[in-house]
């Protein structure tokens, strides 16, 4: 433990970690209840397009990931509500055509396997203090975001119909709602990669759902969930000298089964129990 | 004399080339209790979601309280077919009752002091008012269908259209259900779709026979004869004495 002290970049890592888990919590509770993690895989594989570019152009990776993962939400959102097309075959269109055109940039460029490896699978201890400041920017507009509009955000994933009698502007709030997703995807590929975020987005949610029956309350929990996973994952791989991001992702994964298991074990002796 | 709230002139549908509702002409009076029945794929659903302007007729016209349908939209209550989302979204009783108060008031934060009175007031007139903490998936398929009633309730509506409300739920509440429909009728119009024309006869004022073509009916004009033309025959060919 002592070595968190002593080390900046650790608590570099610590801190981006924990401001990755706020918005990973707070939107990944959406995601789980929508049913949505396999878009927010394609939104964040697609991120890769905008990385690889920036690379090649010589501008900040975050700024690339960021109008990809923007432009990949816009372009899946507009094209589900212009043509209702079939949403998994968009889905993966998009994830694929993302990636390769990220991969034919980084080839473009020299050196640039190392750059690829943690782009992928992420390398927290790489992230410098100013992007700590731009994560917490990103922080303070999704959660902004979600306060402001929390009525319509509810609304709208929960019966967009009745919504759309209310007069909510559905389709707005459905691209708004993509948008943040890409938020938080950029955020989260700091952390852990974007191969490995949709784990971050959706595991510490999903355990929260276990035990937590209203989505305010399952935000705040899985966003702890997130902070616990990330600090004992960072701690953990260095400790044993091994990748973060995947030390992170199999801690969460680990606990998500565990919390599975248990559940429907105590459901199991509920039900027993509740027979005569 | 009373106006008539919903005027339907000559509106026809289809989805595709497939038609639905044919040269279809209805008025609705304040407080009437309309039943819609007819078979599955008579247009029922169709008929309502024109009513609500979520769909656009083909042609003829529709106006409701004197306006488009767009614009009384605010005004309508609507309980949908249910389920018509997913039953383990984590959401209570009184949250779902509050998104029948969006559209009102501020676009920013939550609800207001007034939406939450106006919430607490429908759920007890509905009888739910203790389950108001209770998530959705707890509940029975009764408390389910009061819990949407009040949803529709709190856009403090002037006309309350309901899809095949008792279409999940058993005997004895579908009776709850319709005593209650018909309280709340004392100040509200009511529309209802059904497929159980046997049943809804003993609550509501008129039944409007729809398979692609429509006839009313007063409901003490209903015999076998008329359930029989409606569901065995090609309403085309069906000649009614009225």
């Amino acid at each position: 433990m002592g070595a968190f002290l002593e080390y900046g970049f650790l608590q570099t890592a610590l801190t981006a970690g924990l401001l990755a888990s706020i918005g990973c919590g707070v939107m990944g509770s959406y995601v789980v209840v929508k049913r949505i993690g396999y878009m927010a895989g394609g939104i964040s594989h697609s991120v890769l397009a905008g990385m690889g570019a920036a690379l090649f152009f010589g501008f900040s990776p975050m700024l690339g990931a960021l109008i990809a993962a923007l432009g990949a939400a816009l372009i899946i959102g507009w094209i589900k509500l212009r043509w209702q097309a079939q949403e998994d075959t968009l889905i993966g269109a998009m994830w694929a055509i993302g990636m390769s055109i990220g991969v034919l940039f980084i080839s473009r460029t020299p050196g640039y396997s190392t750059d690829l490896m943690s782009y992928l699978f992420g390398n927290i201890l790489l992230v410098s203090t100013g992007q700590l400041w731009e994560m917490a920017a990103l922080n303070v507009l999704v959660i902004g975001m979600v306060l402001a509009f929390y009525r319509q955000f509810l609304a709208v994933s929960f019966d967009e119909e009745f919504a759309r009698l209310r007069g909510v502007p559905v389709n707005f709030f459905y691209l708004l709602f993509l948008c943040l997703v890409a938020l938080t995807v950029v955020l989260l590929v700091q952390v852990v990669g974007l191969i490995l975020v949709i784990a971050l987005l959706t595991l510490p949610a999903a355990i929260a759902g276990h035990y937590i029956h209203t989505i305010g309350r399952m935000m705040i929990l899985a966003s702890l969930l997130g902070m616990l996973f990330t600090s004992f994952g960072i701690w953990l791989s260095y400790v044993l000298d091994m990748p973060t991001g995947a030390i992170i992702i199999l801690v969460a994964g680990s606990c998500y089964i565990l919390s599975a298991i248990l559940r429907q074990w105590w459901l199991g002796r509920k039900a027993q129990g509740a027979k005569p | 004399m009373s106006t008539d709230v919903i005027v339907i002139d000559d509106v026809s549908f289809s989805y595709g080339s497939i038609p639905v509702l044919d040269h279809i002409s209805l008025e609705v009076p304040e407080l009437e209790f309309l039943g819609i029945v007819g078979p599955n794929a008579g247009g029922k659903s169709t008929l309502l979601k024109i009513i609500l302007g979520l769909l656009k007729p083909r042609q003829g016209k529709v106006q409701v309280l004197g306006t488009t349908p767009q614009q009384a939209r605010r005004d309508l209550g609507y309980v949908p077919q249910y389920p018509a989302f997913a039953r383990d979204f984590p959401v209570t009783v009184e949250q779902v009752v509050l998104m029948g108060r969006l559209g009102q008031g501020h676009i920013l934060g939550g609800y207001s002091r007034r939406d939450r009175e106006i919430a607490r007031r429908v759920m007890e007139e509905t009888e739910i008012g203790n389950l108001a903490q209770r998530r959705i998936d707890q509940l029975s398929g009764g408390q389910l269908q009061r819990t949407l009633v009040a949803r529709a309730l709190a856009c403090e509506p002037k006309i309350l259209l309901l899809d095949e409300p008792t279409a999940n739920i058993d005997m004895r509440v579908e009776n709850e259900l319709f005593d209650l429909l018909k309280i709340l009728n004392q100040h509200l119009t009511i529309l209802v779709v059904s497929h159980d024309i046997a049943f809804i006869s003993g609550y509501v004022h008129r039944v409007a026979c729809l398979n692609r073509t429509l006839i009313c009916h007063r409901t003490e004009n209903i015999d076998g004869k008329v359930i029989q033309q409606l569901y065995d025959d090609d309403v085309r060919m069906v000649a009614h004495r009225h």
